[in-house]
């Protein structure tokens, strides 16, 4: 039994599952470390994923529905950074319209592009890495290392340099320790001469190219086709991911591998154990539940996170 | 003189934001209409003509309205204690689920103990839903937004999986024919547990009512919850400790008032608004519950409660005008034979919410700018 729940398809299917989370989760980090909070993440993760596949289907090229899915989320990352940067609006106000919006955008542009509520993927992107030798053929060992390690989308790949890029330029470079000091203490940066309004901004974009990227790997890479109100809550547990890694890249990473794992075996233990089904589905959000909850006290946020910049105090 | 008639106009532009703001947004409505193809003027005059232009559309409008005006005042009684309760699917679900099972369990009891019974089973469910967001708030700071969010999802499952565990037994002509329920759903509840329509009580009055118009009682029920909302937060002990962690929680907790106590009862009450659709949904229209992936109804009660400056009263008028929007932009979607898609009112309540948030923001920085000069 245990050897039939742990092998290198669990390990693989972990990292699937995780990377969607990962990605979206980075994008909260960019955007609090600015002093943003975007709850809209969700509906960033939904629009990406819509766009990924409609564009896909009408130009047949998977590559140019990744590009689309990041450019849907830069464009909600604007509408989220005018109202609450600019227009300070309240962010979790804004964040839930664009969620609201994204839920309805997307069933309405389904209905007037496809005239369905489900549409299929036509193209995928290929596989990247060695070819899977046969089951019987060659040694088990190294068809396991491949499946582990060599033989993904390449989204997978592209996810691990983006947090390693995105690890260097948040704690090695000029411009990480600037987004970071706009996000703790704003009225300080601005003295220091670093434009708060622009570093926002740009985080707030940032973030939304990364949801939108992950609802591209979710569309086309593990479900194959888009329906309504697919993100499944992901944005906001891709928060819980970003709270629990401590607001850094690569904390994020290890928080989404963990939801990976629980929900990789839920669906494993489906087979094994008769719990009902409905039960497995629970896992990942009790899971954010619990994960949210055994964080309190060891994860302090960016001071200034969810605060406008007011320049004259008083 | 002349400077306190320039500050009148001021407070009045505050008042009536929500209304720029809708207007704003049936202008975005009408961009995305004609980029469409299709004629705008025709499509908002069918749209409001025929939800307001007869008592049927009336009718009809109120019963949507009904569950907005449940799920909205939940929001806005919790927001006015600083929280944000973004689960009202959730514990909608919860409420609704229970009273249905009562409902179809304690059959033998005479209706003026099972409604009461049901309405209140209904409350409960979301009530208690709720109070975990709220206990997990006030006792560890976890915050709510993510928490309400996580409860739906688990809410969906749940009463998933109870609905298979009550699935009403195939019709006869099912078994005959073979098939299975297509989605599932439970036995119908009592006779006893149902809520009159307005139809008859209308006719008794002698007013013409169509008699397959849908809205019901619990159209008053949810009046009635609005007065009580407004009761509790401006007339009572409770209500001012509420609005006083609303406010600010350091202020209120240096004056005596214990902020955890306040957060997790504003989360039950709230909790127990949203539960309330289920006398609606259920008791007053389809008597049975039936599983489906979110209504919808606990995140549009979001944007009812923003527009309507979570005041209760702002509320009902807020539910009623979402109500118009889309029983009218059902009919638009028949009319142009599904050229205009129904989610067209989705995405115009979501353009509404940015509006209003933007819009009031503006008016605060300008009324601030005028005191200056003042």
């Amino acid at each position: 039994m245990f050897g039939d729940i742990f092998n290198a398809q669990f390990v693989a299917s972990s990292i699937r599952v995780a990377i969607p989370l990962a990605l979206a989760g980075l994008g909260g980090v960019f955007s609090e470390r600015s002093g943003v909070i975007n709850i809209g993440l969700e509906g960033m993760i939904l629009s990406g994923a819509f766009t990924a596949v409609a564009v896909t289907n009408f130009t047949q090229n998977p590559w140019a529905g990744v590009l689309g899915a990041i450019l849907v989320g830069i464009l909600l990352g604007l509408i989220h950074a005018v109202t609450c940067i600019t227009f300070k609006a309240n962010q979790i106000v804004s964040g839930v319209a664009i969620n609201l919006f994204a839920s309805g955008i997307t069933v309405f542009f389904c209905w007037l592009l496809f005239n369905e509520t489900q549409i299929m993927v036509k193209t995928s992107l290929p596989i990247w890495g060695l070819p899977l030798p046969s089951i019987g053929e060659g040694s088990t060992f190294a068809r396991n290392i491949i499946v582990m390690f060599a033989h993904y989308s390449p989204l997978v790949y592209l996810t691990i340099i983006i947090f390693i890029l995105a690890h260097l330029i948040l704690f090695k470079t000029p411009f990480g320790l600037r987004l970071r000091s706009v996000g703790e203490y704003p009225q300080a940066a601005d003295t220091m001469g670093v434009n708060i309004i622009k570093m926002r901004y740009m985080a707030v974009m940032t973030s939304g190219a990364l949801a939108g990227l992950a609802g591209s790997f979710l569309s086309l890479e593990q479900a194959h086709f888009f329906v309504k109100e697919m993100s499944g809550g992901r944005g906001f547990i891709a928060l819980a991911a970003m709270i629990f890694g401590k607001w850094t890249p690569l904390g994020t990473a290890g928080a989404a591998l963990l939801f990976g794992v629980g929900e990789a075996l839920a669906m494993r233990l489906q087979g094994v154990l008769a719990i009902p089904v409905q039960f497995i589905h629970m896992v990942p959000y009790l899971l954010a539940i619990f994960v949210l909850v055994s964080a309190v006290g060891r994860a302090t946020p960016p001071a200034a996170d969810g605060i406008p910049y007011e320049k004259e105090i008083g | 003189m002349k400077s306190i008639k320039k500050f009148d106009y001021y407070t009045l532009l505050e008042k009536i934001t929500p209304l720029i703001a809708v207007i704003f947004a049936l202008l975005v409505g009408a961009v995305v209409i004609m980029l469409i193809g299709e004629n705008p003027i025709f499509v908002y005059k069918t749209l409001f003509s025929n939800a307001i232009g007869n008592r049927d559309g009336w009718g009809n409008v109120l019963f949507r309205a009904t569950p907005l005006i449940f799920t909205g005042l939940a929001v806005a009684f919790a927001f006015r204690c600083g929280l944000f309760n973004i689960g009202g699917e959730g514990q909608m679900y919860i409420g609704t689920f229970l009273a249905t099972w009562v409902g179809f369990t304690f059959t033998n009891l005479p209706a003026f103990i099972l409604i009461p019974l049901c309405i209140l089973t209904a409350a409960a469910g979301g009530a208690l839903w709720a109070a975990v967001p709220g206990i997990l708030k006030a006792k560890t700071g976890v915050h709510e937004v993510i928490v309400t969010i996580m409860m739906n999802w688990i809410a969906a499952s749940f009463t998933f999986f109870l609905v298979l565990k009550f699935k009403a037994p195939p019709t006869e002509a099912m078994v005959a024919a073979g098939v299975k329920q297509m989605i599932p759903h439970t036995r119908e509840i009592a006779e006893a547990a149902r809520l009159p329509r307005l139809y008859p009580i209308l006719q008794s009055l002698n007013i013409d009512f169509p008699a397959y118009n849908q809205v019901n009682v619990s159209f008053f029920i949810a009046i009635g919850v609005a007065i009580l909302a407004y009761y509790i937060l401006w007339k009572t002990n409770l209500g001012y400790e509420i609005r006083a962690v609303g406010y600010s929680p350091l202020a209120a907790e240096y004056g005596g008032i214990s902020v955890a106590k306040n957060i997790i009862l504003a989360m039950m009450i709230s909790g127990a608004f949203a539960g309330l659709v289920g006398t609606n949904e259920v008791m007053g229209f389809k008597y049975k519950w039936r599983q489906e992936l979110f209504t919808g109804l606990g995140f549009n009660g979001i944007a009812v409660a923003l527009l309507g400056k979570n005041h209760p009263l702002g509320v009902v008028l807020a539910a009623i005008l979402f109500g118009i929007l889309n029983y009218g932009g059902a009919i638009v979607n028949i009319f142009t034979e599904g050229r205009i898609p129904r989610e067209l009112i989705m995405v115009l309540q979501a353009v509404i919410v940015i509006f209003v948030v933007i819009s009031d923001e503006v008016v605060k920085r300008l009324i601030r700018q005028r005191r200056k000069i003042l």
